[in-house]
């Protein structure tokens, strides 16, 4: 193990680091922690300039409330999962089966179509930004939910190749071919050989995407254009415009924007470690 | 020549398939109106509107998009394109000339016509017109000018100046009590056009702020030189808000109201933030941009307008609906609603100490501008204020600027 | 398993399924992405060569946008951000080195500690943007406090043309740490004790160590992390478009921010010099994807 077990170490550099750990917590999530309590401070102290020390009123149901009663903002989060979910949905499916066809079939442009799956996700967004946004309008999806999660769909099927890809070809070859000895059509291999093992990866891989598409900001701004389709990121941004110097309410708009995700993060923390470092490592 | 024919006309028969699989049709006598008014007593007004045109025509079912202001900039040119409504919320000047060019706006000069609108908004009349027609309707305008602190004026026995000398003078005495003379704040650019306007239409007259913005001058003109001398009398002592740059003009309004900075050249809608703030009456004052050259007065006043879009599906009904925005009775209360001056004539105007002072300000007006960003195009109007605003923060890169904008001209207006 | 399914079918479906179930199984996958990501690339390139509105026909220009683009000031300020957000964005690998070394340890609630330290990976940039706006505030924000204690306050970090860039940066880093943090703890997880028993008996210690027989064993993980951050600092759309919209006069601008800007903003549509500037944006992200996938196909030749 590296570096050395602090067990290891003398007594009070043991004592030092286990003080030290709250401390650099403290400071590395202070932004997060002021965020927080303005979110609950009234609006006295903000005019005050107190932004840092304690709350003299906690007006955490207020804030909250004017921001869920005055603002579009559940509208937004609706839209947000509206987009979220389908993708998630999505961009796995198309994965799995074309995850399995790279991963299983030896064929002569295998590993070309992989790299245009694996090239494709690291493009810069710019370069998509104009013909998808014509694809849009042309499509009549323009300004759509639709719109958006058949592009989230289309693009996240790119790393969620990748990420099928690999892991599948980890699978020991041996249950295919004994699949097909057995009879089995390449659609029983897949259907009930192979998509049985790769459940821990798309667990990991759903609570990934789902990171990604929420906080997905570019393509919103790009292919939504009203309240109506508009995810949380891009309401925010709006409400922000309208809430200058109205930083309990902005602060209050953001922990309610960040709150999915974090909470599945919480939650499926191990799947969502091993999507990362599973995609990743393997690269 | 398009660039993707084919992928556009796959698109087109998928999305053709798609939208036969929905079923997205509008019913006929539905109005479908796209509006920025995202701010409360916007939205207000537009909701007024629609609901006083649906009681007097019970047939047509009027339904109001709103979108973020900013939002609704970039996205206009898409729903026009595409899936248009049948009515547009829009400015009036050059900002609506690339649309009308495009082919993308109707002409509505039966309207004008029919209902003597020559005559009831004349005001408005020149900014509406392009190549001899009509293309929307003014239902509402309002006018800038500095917002200045009537209670500290007096106590360090200043008067309201009237000319330039004037105006220096009292910034001299303010900054000396440790005022900022002016609140500002520039993050969002365009309160550095309105300095720009002014400072020109007061050096240059308003005939030559016209030519400026529509083209026909270059920025290193001796002219134009000649305002960034009047303005350098301001930045270079560091008679604006410091910070200004990072800040948004609602942001500097504290420091007005708290009395750090003593006067603000706004438009009127900054009123409402002003008094929220705590101002009073007898606090706030408001007073003509002072007099530099000895020229007739012109002002900003920038006029917000409907339109309807060529693609409408229910033209119609757009156009009565247009016709209903025009009237007098509805303007009046439209611009009760917005705090806002009507631009039909024969409409009652607010109550409003300052839309009053206002309105007399305008009426005695040689000519308005419609504001930097709206007589100047769009990509002009953005190279101009970024440059505007870094002048103001580096008075020294002035030269730097001017080439920079006159490269920009040269380009834009081929 | 019923393994009677396929075959009541004909021969012909019989004999070629092997070949072609694979294309079968990719065509959903492949036609997705061939429409929004692959013919995009083709389109926008080709547009780049044209002088377009979005609402006419677009006009056949040559070479025109990127002759403009080579004099054009702001293109090189975009370009100069971007480069300082290449090299800054960088950091984010060795402090997120440092800091999984830091929390490598198995100490009591080290788990939890170490996920409070990834969390802010999983918040939008937009609410990280925003935080930082409000930090970097002259009139309240804490950095002022900071500049206060050297006798600099008010300093508007935002609105110094200077320091801007900086500024956005370093709050782009919080999550990037976070994110390289988490994937050199993985990396240490499997790090092998042998090895570093052996070397620890001939005496290798702290630095020594690290460099020679830790750093070669995260090389994966290293790999990775300097891939995800250069990607993530050439997409730095977010960060700017939140906190500054590539202001104070444009000082903040990178190549993806000026990029909208000038295809689809308010005060842009020429979706030609847009596409012109995403190309370039494009080539410099080229040589990095060419990279990864040098190394890929290195690694499946390996694996036979």
């Amino acid at each position: 193990m590296f570096p050395t077990p602090i067990e290891r170490a003398s007594a009070p550099t043991r004592w030092l680091y286990r003080a030290a750990l709250p401390l650099a917590l403290l400071l590395w999530l202070l932004p997060l922690i002021a965020v927080a309590l303005t979110s609950v401070r009234g609006q006295a102290d903000i005019a005050a300039g107190n932004y840092w020390g304690w709350p003299t009123q906690w007006q955490a149901w207020d804030n909250y409330a004017a921001v869920f009663s005055s603002t579009p903002i559940l509208r937004y989060i609706g839209n947000s999962f509206l987009v979220t979910l389908p993708t998630v949905l999505g961009a796995v499916a198309l994965a799995c089966l074309a995850g399995f066809a790279l991963g299983v079939y030896r064929f002569k442009a295998n590993l070309l179509v992989f790299f245009v799956f694996v090239g494709g996700n690291f493009v810069p967004f710019q370069i998509l930004m104009v013909p998808v946004r014509d694809l849009s309008l042309a499509l009549g999806l323009y300004d759509s939910l639709s719109g958006l999660i058949l592009f989230h769909i289309a693009f996240q099927s790119g790393f969620c190749t990748f990420f099928m890809r690999n892991f599948i070809r980890e699978l020991p070859m041996e249950l295919v071919e004994a699949a097909r000895i057995e009879g089995a059509s390449e659609w029983q291999v897949f259907h009930r050989v192979v998509l049985p093992l790769v459940r821990p990866a798309l667990a990991a891989l759903s609570v990934l995407v789902f990171t990604f598409i929420w906080n997905d900001y570019f393509w919103a701004t790009v292919l939504i254009q009203g309240d109506h389709a508009m995810p949380v990121t891009g309401g925010l941004k709006s409400l922000n415009g309208q809430w200058v110097a109205q930083w309990h309410l902005v602060s209050a708009g953001a922990i309610v924007a960040a709150l999915p995700p974090v909470a599945i993060f919480f939650i499926l923390q191990k799947q969502f470690i091993a999507g990362l470092t599973m995609g990743a490592t393997k690269g | 020549m398009n660039p993707t024919p084919l992928l556009r006309r796959s698109a087109l028969a998928l999305g053709l398939a798609l939208c036969g699989a929905l079923g997205a049709t509008v019913q006929a006598g539905t109005l479908v109106i796209n509006t920025d008014a995202s701010d409360p007593a916007p939205k207000a007004a537009w909701e007024y509107l629609a609901k006083s045109f649906m009681a007097a025509h019970p047939d047509v079912t009027v339904k109001i998009n709103t979108f973020d202001h900013e939002g609704f900039k970039t996205s206009l040119r898409n729903f026009l394109t595409a899936e248009a409504p049948d009515v547009v919320s829009w400015y009036a000047g050059n900002r609506m000339a690339p649309f009308v060019q495009a082919g993308l706006f109707e002409d509505v000069s039966d309207l004008w016509t029919r209902d003597g609108l020559h005559d009831k908004l004349k005001s408005a009349a020149p900014s509406m017109t392009l190549n001899g027609k009509q293309w929307g309707v003014p239902y509402t305008y309002y006018p800038w000018g500095i917002y200045y602190r009537k209670d500290l004026f007096a106590k360090h026995g200043l008067a309201m100046p009237k000319t330039w000398k004037e105006l220096l003078a009292v910034s001299v005495k303010l900054k000396a009590a440790g005022i900022t003379p002016f609140a500002i704040g520039t993050k969002a650019l365009w309160p550095s056009g309105g300095w720009f306007d002014y400072l020109n239409m007061r050096v240059n007259g308003h005939a030559f702020h016209m030519a400026l913005t529509s083209g026909q001058v270059p920025y290193t003109d001796a002219r134009v030189v000649a305002v960034f001398d009047r303005w350098d009398e301001l930045v270079r002592p560091g008679y604006f808000l410091a910070n200004h740059a990072a800040i948004d003009w609602q942001d500097a309004i504290p420091a007005f109201v708290k009395g750090e900075a003593a006067m603000y050249l706004m438009g009127n809608f900054a009123v409402d933030l002003m008094k929220k703030g705590g101002l009073s009456e007898a606090q706030l004052g408001f007073m003509p941009f002072p007099k530099i050259a000895d020229l007739p007065q012109a002002e900003d006043a920038p006029t917000d307008t409907a339109h309807i879009p060529s693609k409408s599906r229910n033209k119609a009904d757009a156009r009565r609906f247009l016709a209903w925005m025009a009237r007098a009775e509805v303007q009046a209360r439209m611009n009760e609603i917005l705090g806002q001056l009507p631009v039909n004539r024969e409409a009652a105007r607010p109550a409003d100490t300052y839309l009053k002072e206002g309105f007399t300000l305008l009426s005695n007006a040689q000519g308005l501008g419609q504001f930097y960003d709206r007589d100047a195009p769009a990509e002009m109007a953005k190279a101009g204020m970024e440059g505007f605003q870094r002048y103001m923060v580096k008075p020294d890169s002035r030269k730097e600027v001017l080439e920079r904008l006159e490269s920009v001209r040269k380009r834009v207006y081929k | 398993m019923p393994a009677t399914g396929a075959q009541g079918h004909d021969g012909w479906w019989q004999r070629h399924q092997r070949a072609l179930a694979p294309w079968l199984f990719l065509a959903p996958a492949a036609a997705m992405f061939l429409l929004y990501v692959v013919l995009p690339i083709g389109q926008s390139m080709r547009l780049s060569l044209y002088d377009w509105d979005g609402l006419g026909t677009p006009v056949w220009v040559g070479l025109a946008n990127y002759v403009e683009l080579a004099s054009d000031p702001d293109f090189h300020v975009a370009l100069k951000n971007s480069l300082i957000w290449l090299l800054g964005f960088l950091l984010a690998v060795p402090m997120g080195l440092g800091l999984a070394l830091l929390l490598n340890q198995t100490v009591f609630g080290i788990r939890a500690i170490k996920s409070l330290f990834f969390f802010p990976f999983v918040i939008s940039q937009v609410v990280i943007g925003l935080v930082f706006t409000w930090f970097y505030n002259p009139a309240l924000g804490l950095v002022d406090k900071l500049f206060g204690l050297f006798g600099q306050a008010d300093l508007a970090v935002l609105a110094d043309e200077d320091l801007v860039t900086y500024a956005i940066v370093a709050a782009g880093l919080y999550p990037q740490i976070a994110y390289c943090m988490i994937l050199y703890l993985t990396g240490l997880n499997s790090i092998r004790p042998d090895l570093i028993e052996a070397a620890r008996l001939e005496g290798a210690k702290g630095w020594q160590m690290l460099w020679h027989v830790v750093l070669p064993q995260l090389r994966p993980a290293s790999f990775i992390a300097v891939v995800v951050t250069v990607v993530g600092s050439l997409r730095s759309f977010d960060m700017v478009a939140v906190m500054t919209a590539g202001g104070p006069y444009g000082s903040s601008r990178v190549l993806a921010y000026y990029m909208y800007e000038k295809a689809l903003s308010e005060y842009g549509y020429r979706m030609g010099y847009g596409t012109a500037i995403a190309t370039v944006l494009f080539a410099i992200m080229l040589v990095y994807i060419l990279f990864v996938l040098w190394r890929i196909y290195r690694q499946e030749r390996e694996l036979g």
